[in-house]
């Protein structure tokens, strides 16, 4: 009997229907496509995107050149280079990050004692020359100094989870 | 046809009046093979963009909406694209066979468009064998293919081209065994006769009564189109492309409007065996006599082109529900499968016509 069935079944091409009725349920349904540059999708505080270095209110580098971020990177994306300053603090001359090797992991900013090296929530950036990867310090203080203000924003509205 | 030509002189009577008839008809047969040829290239460019959009949205997707008003400019930018990219023949390759296989392919599938009846008055070439013109010309095409697979000196488009000739080998078969319940319900192998033989309502159409035959027909005519689920000869994941992994540019542009003109006809012709070609839905729906909707009841090329899109849906809808059939699968379903229920169904159709069963009854007395 079951045999007769599934021959039956087979000439009525029944599993082939359930199949197609399958996809044309789906024709009708609401579409999940996002049209990107007009609409984006919603983003959270802790998103890792491009980095930043900050200041202080009063304009003086956070950066206390302590290396912690250096040495927690796992890609090896950070260079750093200081001496002491004329104020007699010890300062950073040279912070590259390489955005090529970086892996956006977040580590230099768990690292950082001072909340200077932050990853803002950008993510639509490009490079268009050779050289372009290299995030010097005067880019990542730019950075910092454009976006203080959402930097400033998503540090405090994640403060109380951490 | 007659009718549209006379009118069509009158027109342009200034120019043609002078000419001898034969030449006045040459003109203006020329004339509506530009038109049609037009039209169905048209038509493909459209389609791949149906197919998109509807694949797309299968998938819960929206498909292209970036190029012009709802996307609907792809096609366009999506062929201009081919068109400036350079044509590369390999070295090795007969360059000969290379440059003509696309031609080979793309041809038959256009030329078949000569003896499709578009509506009840216009065919361009009304001849009384448009049946075996259409199954020769179907099976031309695949010349195209083989060649292309054997010209480009390659691997894989070698498989492909031979998987290519197996499948159109088993299916043809099929496909011209279900023509012949056709042939046998309608008494002609004139198209346009086959579509006046299932005039008068839904009732007459082909479909109801020889319905196995239409299934073998569509899924023969998916099978000799290489189109999902029955696409083993372009199988990506083995393959990388099939017969036209070698070709770019416009050479590919040819076998690509090859493949979907071959789609739009598969499609115009089992609405045309089965489906009744330009007859209305609504015919015989006498109710609707002398009201607003009496127009619908006439046989018009919308109805053609309402059904042929259809199908082209069903082709899309395929593609976007099953898997690549595995190739020992492909030939135990043409062989095994197919040809048997034909048989089978043509002697079941013998016994109606001799017990005067169906709307063809009146054909044989």
């Amino acid at each position: 009997m079951d045999r007769v069935r599934s021959f039956i079944k087979t000439f009525l091409l029944w599993e082939l229907w359930q199949g197609l009725s399958v996809t044309l349920r789906s024709f009708f349904l609401p579409k999940v496509t996002l049209n990107y540059p007009e609409e984006k999708a919603p983003q959270s505080v802790r998103f890792r995107g491009l980095h930043a270095l900050r200041r202080y209110p009063n304009g003086e580098e956070r950066c206390i050149a302590c290396k912690l971020c250096e040495a927690v990177c796992p890609a090896l994306a950070i260079t750093i280079e200081s001496e002491v300053g004329e104020d007699g603090t010890r300062r950073t001359t040279r912070y590259d990050i390489d955005l090529f090797k970086c892996i956006y992991c977040g580590f230099c900013e768990e690292a950082c004692p001072v909340d200077a090296i932050v990853e803002t929530r950008i993510h639509e950036y490009h490079m268009e020359a050779a050289g372009e990867n290299i995030m010097t310090k005067d880019k990542l203080l730019a950075i910092g100094d454009k976006f203080e203000a959402m930097i400033s924003a998503d540090k405090a509205a994640d403060a109380s989870y951490k | 046809m007659a009718s549209i030509n006379e009118f069509v002189l009158g027109m342009w009577e200034f120019v043609l009046g002078p000419l001898a008839p034969i030449t006045q008809h040459l003109i203006v047969t020329s004339m509506w093979i530009v038109v049609v040829m037009i039209s169905v290239i048209l038509t493909v460019a459209f389609t791949t963009y149906f197919e998109r959009k509807v694949i797309g949205y299968m998938q819960g997707r929206i498909g292209p909406n970036r190029v012009g008003p709802l996307g609907l400019g792809q096609p366009f930018a999506d062929v201009i694209k081919l068109l400036i990219k350079e044509v590369i023949i390999p070295q090795k390759s007969n360059r000969f066979l290379f440059v003509i296989a696309p031609l080979l392919s793309l041809i038959p599938a256009l030329a078949t468009w000569a003896v499709i009846p578009l509506s009840d008055t216009f065919v361009i070439s009304n001849i009384d064998a448009g049946l075996l013109y259409v199954l020769a010309l179907t099976s031309v095409s695949v010349y195209g293919v083989i060649l292309a697979g054997w010209a480009s000196n390659s691997k894989y488009a070698f498989l492909g081209a031979m998987r290519a000739a197996a499948q159109i080998v088993a299916y043809e078969i099929a496909m011209g065994f279900a023509l012949v319940g056709v042939l046998m319900a309608s008494g002609s192998l004139n198209l346009g006769e086959i579509t006046r033989a299932q005039a008068g309502g839904f009732s007459h159409w082909f479909l109801l009564w020889l319905f196995p035959l239409f299934l073998v027909f569509f899924i023969s005519g998916v099978a000799e189109t290489h189109r999902a689920p029955f696409d083993v000869t372009e199988g990506e994941s083995e393959i990388v492309a099939g017969f036209h992994v070698e070709y770019s540019g416009a050479a590919f542009v040819l076998f690509f409007l090859a493949e979907y003109a071959n789609i739009i006809l598969i499609s115009a012709l089992t609405s045309i065996f089965f489906f009744g070609g330009y007859a209305s839905f609504f015919e015989g729906w006498t109710f609707l006599e002398g009201s607003i909707l009496a127009w619908l009841m006439a046989p018009a090329f919308g109805w053609l082109a309402l059904k042929t899109c259809f199908f082209i849906f069903v082709f899309f809808w395929l593609r976007a529900t099953f898997p690549r059939y595995r190739y020992d699968q492909i030939m135990r379903l043409g062989w095994k499968v197919f040809i048997p229920v034909t048989i089978i169904w043509i002697a079941v159709e013998g016994v109606m016509v001799y017990l005067q069963i169906g709307p063809w009854s009146n054909l044989t007395g």
